[in-house]
């Protein structure tokens, strides 16, 4: 099994001055951002302000400019960034012939998928216990539920120990239980595998509950920094309207509790 | 007399045994990424690559068909990778337009008649020498599945996931291709133009619909794969027809049967 590790503090990514553009299109513009291991990063931004764009950048899917660096500051030591990746979701048919050990097995395992490994079993099975996956293993991923994909898919993820765990929206469907768990095990993550989760979100009250940071980008970085900062900064306001959210323990009045925060922005630029 | 006193039976029936379960392999992952057109083109470029061989005097269609083979593979790929039109349309286009050339070169004096066997393939006609290739080929296949089954498993569910996990999506893709267009290249003497596809398609389609797992998969594929082959020869012989189409017949009657019969 995976052994814990504390965040160190010393690993960060740094992204300096990322644009992406097709065409003549400039998708995404001079983008700076530090990520730093063991802290839960939430990009949010209305459809269409190239968050996704950011992921594909990071993970070299579209050309870039610019550059995204990995750094080890405890020793200088540069190494492959590993990036864990989670999608908002895989393209396969539902008669397809494919169980959960056999799509985690091929992208993890050197075994070929037609030999079955007791060893190799024995650690995707633990690998999944750790999102709550395990009696998934032999369920074929054809009938396999958003929120149960999305476990499996993240079990997967985190087996490669990456140094950036990137997730690309991928609560969405899921309800109130399945988010809460989803955004717990993100904490238990950083903390304890020192890593940087890097996440899309369009959840705006998890993120203030659960982020370390938050980027609001719309083309560019708009505003960073604490939920807090960020949410009752001025672009918070220009993309999502005035939206309140109850920080503790400035604004905590009862009318504001009455009032859910997620009633005005569903309807409004998300 | 019986059956196995002909000497062609018993080459035949080897030749039978080797190339049903390399197809039954490569059609997995044929069927698993949807490349069922692909390999209908490739089968019908065959006869382009007949016509280039005349156009340039090669003694022998085999070595032009197998480097047309290539070119057509890898040209399609480059296509599919730039995603400049739907895969299927891109595949139809192409496939077309060499058939249509190579054709035209063939039939050139009508003499197409001389090539019109190519078309369903004489596999009574295999001669031990082919046969030990057909071994070497299909020891190659298997030790190539070995060890590229993982990640071509892996990319045909995304090649975006495949990549972060420093998967050669590409390089993958090229030689899975080209290792297709060899071995259909290389069969379609004896199995013939028409029916390579069928071959090739079949036992993991049919597989497919009661397998659960990539295990089973396989598994049921080659069962089906080399079942049909050994029926269809000795049915051919029988009932004195062609021996392509009697197995590509019992393929289809398996593949129907466990449609019907298949998870629902």
């Amino acid at each position: 099994m995976r052994k814990i590790k504390k965040p160190c503090g010393f690993h960060s990514i740094k992204v300096n001055h990322l644009s992406v553009s097709f065409k003549d299109q400039e998708v995404l513009s001079d983008v700076n951002l530090h990520i730093h291991c063991g802290t839960l990063t939430a990009v949010i931004g209305r459809n269409g302000a190239g968050k996704s764009t950011f992921i594909r950048a990071i993970l070299g899917e579209v050309p870039c400019e610019g550059e995204i660096t990995f750094k080890n500051t405890e020793n200088g030591a540069m190494r492959e960034l590993r990036i864990g990746y989670v999608p908002q979701s895989i393209n396969i048919e539902k008669s397809t012939p494919m169980d959960v050990y056999d799509l985690i097995c091929s992208f993890v395992y050197k075994t070929p998928v037609f030999i079955k490994s007791r060893k190799v079993e024995g650690e995707i099975l633990s690998a999944l216990k750790e999102f709550e996956a395990d009696e998934l293993i032999h369920k074929s991923i054809g009938t396999l539920s958003g929120g149960e994909l999305q476990r499996v898919l993240l079990s997967m993820a985190v087996m490669a120990e990456p140094d950036l765990l990137l997730l690309d929206e991928p609560v969405s469907g899921i309800d109130k239980n399945g988010m809460d768990l989803f955004f717990k095990k993100m904490k238990y993550l950083k903390e304890n595998h020192d890593m940087a989760v890097v996440l899309i979100s369009h959840d705006l009250d998890y993120v203030a509950e659960y982020a370390d940071k938050v980027i609001l980008m719309d083309k560019s970085v708009l505003a960073e920094g604490s939920p807090r900062e960020v949410y009752e900064g001025e672009e918070f306001k220009k993309v999502f309207g005035n939206t309140s959210y109850g920080f503790e323990p400035i604004r905590n009045t009862d009318t504001e509790k009455e009032a859910p925060f997620d009633a005005s922005y569903k309807g409004g630029a998300l | 007399m019986t059956m196995m006193d002909y000497g062609f039976m018993k080459n035949a029936l080897l030749a039978v045994l080797l190339i049903t379960p390399m197809f039954a392999i490569l059609g997995t992952m044929v069927v698993h990424k949807r490349m069922a057109y692909f390999s209908d083109a490739l089968g019908h470029s065959a006869l382009t690559g007949i016509a280039v061989g005349v156009l340039f005097g090669f003694r022998d269609a085999t070595v032009s068909m197998v480097i047309f083979g290539i070119v057509f593979a890898l040209v399609l790929n480059q296509i599919k990778f730039r995603n400049l039109l739907s895969a299927d349309t891109v595949i139809s286009v192409f496939a077309s337009f060499s058939m249509a050339v190579g054709l035209a070169v063939l039939s050139k004096g009508g003499s197409f008649s001389n090539y019109s066997a190519m078309l369903v393939g004489d596999i009574l006609s295999i001669t031990v020498p082919e046969i030990i290739g057909l071994l070497v080929i299909l020891v190659f296949t298997v030790i190539f599945w070995i060890f590229a089954v993982n990640s071509l498993n892996a990319i045909s569910v995304s090649p975006v996931l495949a990549r972060s996990r420093h998967m050669k999506v590409n390089l993958m893709e090229n030689v899975f291709a080209v290792l297709i267009a060899v071995i259909v290249m290389l069969s379609i003497k004896w199995v013939g133009i028409l029916l390579i596809s069928a071959l090739l398609i079949l036992p993991a389609a049919a597989s497919r619909n009661i397998a659960e797992n990539m295990r089973e998969y396989h598994i049921y594929a080659l069962i089906f794969s080399v079942f049909s082959g050994v029926v269809g020869l000795i049915s051919s012989y029988f009932a004195n027809v062609a021996t392509g189409p009697m197995i590509a017949v019992v393929a289809s009657v398996i593949f129907f049967g466990t449609y019907f019969k298949g998870k629902q």
